[in-house]
């Protein structure tokens, strides 16, 4: 029972960092109808960033855990948008009015430039955060003992996504975005500025998938170059699990999926881990085809 | 008695808890031009998705040379003989004229993958069957000269009839067209009148939805009316124009199509 | 070599010459003297492997337009058949060749059923899950079969009457022999009431299954036959390397193929077989730029997209040749053609 609760939490704190990635990809998805194949690799930046900021640099030691770590959130989450943003500008604005299929491939590519700009400029070979970069807390709940890192991960994970519902929820550009993501014509007709949108979007998404990457850096404390793609295929696919569009559904999707595949490691087996994933995936859009919180898209006959 | 081709027998259909059609019944009897006329969202065009398997009904029976069609997907029922154009023109745009017709006639044809792959002497006697008579359905709307022009940079009104062409291709018995004048200038409407004739001299039976009465009355034989997904009126245009339920759903719902 | 139906000698005349050129290669090469020929010849042979899954992918993505990202599973499984028939049974390579067809053909309409149906992005992320699952399965040893993560070695060479492949240029002659098969295969079928039929899907689904085609079989067809064909390809790959593991079936690798046949030009099989030798000659060209290679890689696609969508070879509308009866009549200037309702 205990290690059954143990997992529970590793799998809910991996979920929280699959559903803020997968965030950035509904939201892109909703609003563009486009993969942004290059998110995962802005994530695996901000993985990078944090490693800069913490070990390179070595802020810790300079201003205390605290402090330290609050400011390379805000510097990752802050970089990372910029390097969003510009993706968008460079890569996928020019291609706004051609083939959906053109803007796959240019994601593609700039998915392909990233990652190898990443490796150029750290390196291929792991980059390590070190297990005894934060005090290493462990916190006791009857017999069960949870790393503190595991708490807050899932706990900030919780925070922004629900600060992120009240933003789209209450807020007039909020409801641009919803507008947008439902029908871009009809929202261009009803005042809706949608250039703005499309740049907030790709501003939000990849400051959450930043923060998710020096999440995963302080959780597990090792990164590699290519870690951006199977947790941005994963994350893409907790977010077409949830309904792709749908913001409530990707953060289902990815608190789904990590418990999955914690469980699925656990008790089934490890070396089919990162198959769980896509077996789920596959029997979901089997059964329902448009994820199991209804797309807020609907595509015209 | 002439023979029914084609006969629906209350057929039902619901979008999400609204009645688009309901209790639709009626007969299209063979060599005759048969006119759906009613205001916009009649529920027209979904008897017509109704007939060619685009939908399926909720309840009710389509039947056609004495056959039950009902719930069939669309490219059997094809085969079956019936062939349809679209409301929004619906050609393969950037593939050829030649091309466009030529999808009319893959259901006749019956060349497979592995004689494909081959080029067995079979296929290529069919490819040339077939590209004859792709040509001739181009003569037959007088399209012919623009065989190898890309779809999409026909003049509007040659559009129409290139779909026309299309499905007149895969030998059908019924023909169906949604709204073909629509978008159509005078001259280019009366040509297609002649057109729909033609058609019918080939002992093609036709169906058509439109809204230009004066066309309607001038090529149908039967006309049935339809508003709010009811059948309220069916008959010959002359009985049509007379009919105090249809004078009044005109008058009433839709005066921008009144007459 | 085939007769194609091309009515412009000319045409036909400078490909057979380019074509013999490009055979001359491996003798040229020994006729100067060349060290390095053995590595050129190794190059050309890659890429043509990769123009054969290219054009089997160009089937499903070009022709149907389905967004397939998971093409390396079914050469992986290819590759796998042949490798196990060979080293545990004790097949010849030749033998394989249709095993590897029928395995990957039938591992692609098991997957196909339940998938097909799935528009665009879904699909695409479904077949990348495919070449993922089929990744690990052969990393986990499935059935005991093989190997896991270290793969199977000592694939036997293939033999033809007698004669052993195993120097480059064996090989050179064996796989574009095999291209130009593929090549005449598909063409023909591209130019066929089937080839049509796939056109007809990808302009406009609805409108195509309107007209009578039986969309949900033809994709079907497609995407089995595009599979099965790289399963071809994969018995090839496994007798030239000789040892096969899960590293050259990923994700990676089917990006790279679907690549291929977008710069190329979708549907275009010239436009596909150029890409080929961009996407895999070129970068080994630029060898000394290794690292940065991928880098470059990348930046063209976005600015390939930017610049130039359609590939370098779009599609060519259909050639089709009119009976001479058609053909005389349009000729004769039609001065009646307007009004000749009768």
């Amino acid at each position: 029972m205990l290690e059954f609760l143990e997992q529970l939490t590793n799998g809910l704190a991996r979920g929280g960092i699959y559903a803020l990635i997968a965030l950035g990809y509904t939201m892109v998805y909703g609003v563009m109808k486009l993969i942004n194949f290059a998110h995962g690799e802005l994530f695996a930046l901000g993985a990078y960033l944090g490693y800069c900021l913490l070990v390179s640099s070595n802020l810790i030691g300079g201003l205390g855990p605290v402090l330290a770590i609050g400011l390379t959130i805000i510097l990752v989450m802050g970089l990372v948008a910029l390097a969003g943003h510009l993706l968008e500008k460079v890569a996928y604005r020019p291609l706004r009015h051609s083939d959906r299929l053109a803007a796959v491939v240019s994601a593609l590519g700039a998915s392909i430039f990233l990652q190898n700009a990443i490796m150029l400029t750290w390196g291929a070979q792991y980059r390590a955060y070190g297990a005894n970069l934060l005090p290493n807390l462990l916190i006791t709940v009857g017999g069960l003992k949870i790393p503190l890192i595991r708490i807050v991960v899932l706990f900030s994970a919780l925070v922004v996504m629900l600060g992120l519902r009240m933003f789209i929820h209450r807020t007039r550009l909020g409801l641009a975005i919803r507008a947008a993501a439902i029908d871009q014509k009809a929202a261009k007709l009803m005042g809706v500025d949608v250039r703005q949108v499309i740049t907030v979007v790709f501003i939000l998404g990849p400051a959450l998938g930043g923060l998710a990457g020096l999440m995963v850096g302080l959780y597990y404390g090792q990164i590699t170059f290519n870690l951006g793609q199977l947790y941005g295929l994963k994350a893409f696919t907790a977010a077409i699990i949830g309904g792709i569009g749908n913001i409530t559904g990707a953060m289902v999707g990815g608190m789904l999926l990590g418990l999955i595949e914690t469980l699925g490691a656990a008790y089934i087996s490890v070396g089919w881990k990162d198959a769980f994933t896509f077996l789920v995936l596959i029997m979901i859009l089997i059964v329902r085809p448009t994820g199991i919180l209804p797309e807020r898209v609907v595509e015209k006959l | 008695m002439p023979p029914t081709l084609l006969s629906l027998h209350n057929v039902y259909k619901t979008f999400g808890g609204l009645l688009a059609v309901q209790d639709i019944g009626f007969e299209v009897i063979r060599d005759t031009v048969v006119g759906v006329i009613g205001p916009n969202g009649a529920g027209k065009t979904t008897v017509f998705n109704l007939i060619t398997g685009s939908i399926k009904p909720d309840s009710g029976k389509v039947i056609f040379l004495k056959k039950p069609i009902t719930g069939l997907k669309p490219h059997s029922i094809v085969n079956k003989g019936i062939a349809r154009t679209f409301q929004t023109i619906r050609l393969f745009s950037k593939l050829t004229v030649l091309e466009n017709v030529l999808s009319g006639c893959h259901t006749r044809m019956e060349a497979g993958l592995v004689a494909s792959i081959l080029r067995l002497p079979s296929q290529r006697r069919e490819e040339r069957k077939f590209i004859d008579r792709a040509m001739d359905e181009l003569e037959f709307v007088g399209l012919e000269s623009k065989w190898q022009h890309p779809a999409d940079s026909l003049a509007y009104g040659d559009q129409r009839r290139l779909e026309i062409a299309r499905a007149l291709a895969s030998d059908p018995q019924l023909l169906i067209l949604d709204e073909p004048a629509g978008g159509m200038n005078e001259q280019e409407t009366i040509k297609l009148g002649d057109l729909i004739r033609k058609i019918k001299k080939r002992k093609i039976t036709v169906m058509l939805i439109e809204h230009d009465m004066s066309f309607v009355m001038d090529v149908c034989d039967k006309v049935v009316v339809m508003e709010g997904g009811l059948k309220i009126a069916e008959g010959s245009p002359m009985e049509i124009q007379k009919n105090q339920r249809v004078i009044e759903a005109y008058l009433g719902v839709d005066d921008e199509n009144g007459y | 070599m085939s007769d194609c139906p091309t009515r412009k000698w000319p045409s036909l005349v400078g490909t057979g010459a380019a074509a013999a050129a490009f055979l001359a290669i491996p003798l040229f090469f020994k006729a100067i003297g060349l060290r390095s020929g053995p590595y050129w010849l190794d190059l050309l042979n890659t890429v043509g492997l990769y123009t054969i899954l290219a054009l089997s992918l160009n089937v499903i993505l070009g022709h149907a337009g389905m967004f397939h990202m998971g093409h390396a599973a079914f050469f992986a499984v290819g590759a796998y058949t042949t490798a196990i028939l060979n080293l545990n049974h004790g097949w010849t390579i030749l033998a394989t060749m249709p095993a590897a067809f029928l395995a990957a053909g039938l591992l692609a309409a098991i997957l196909a059923g339940p998938i097909i149906h799935l528009r665009g992005d879904y699909l695409l992320i479904v077949t990348i899950g495919i070449v993922e699952i089929t990744r690990i399965a052969l990393s986990n040893n499935i059935f005991g079969l093989t190997g896991g993560p270290n793969g199977l070695v000592g694939i036997a060479r293939p033999s033809l009457f007698g004669f052993r492949l195993s120097k480059p240029q064996h090989f050179f002659y064996f796989i574009w022999f095999m291209v130009g098969v593929t090549y005449v295969m598909f063409y023909f079928l591209e130019n066929s009431r089937f080839g049509r039929a796939l056109k007809y899907i990808k302009e406009d689904t609805v409108a195509a299954e309107s007209m009578g085609v039986n969309t949900t079989a033809y994709k079907l067809i497609a995407f089995v036959l595009g599979a099965a064909w790289a399963g071809v390809a994969g018995a090839i790959y496994a007798s030239r390397m000789r040892t096969i593991s899960p590293d050259s079936f990923t994700f990676e690798e089917s990006v790279l193929l679907f690549t291929i046949v977008i710069l190329g030009g979708s549907g275009n099989q010239k436009g596909v077989m150029l890409g080929s030798f961009m996407v895999i000659g070129l970068p080994e060209i630029f060898r000394g730029f290794q690292d940065k290679r991928l880098l470059v890689f990348g930046a063209a696609l976005v600015l390939m997209m930017i610049f130039r969508p359609q590939g370098l070879f779009p599609p060519t509308p259909a050639r089709v040749k009119l009976s001479d009866a058609w053909s005389n009549k349009l000729v004769e200037p039609a001065t009646n053609s307007e009004s000749d309702d009768g």
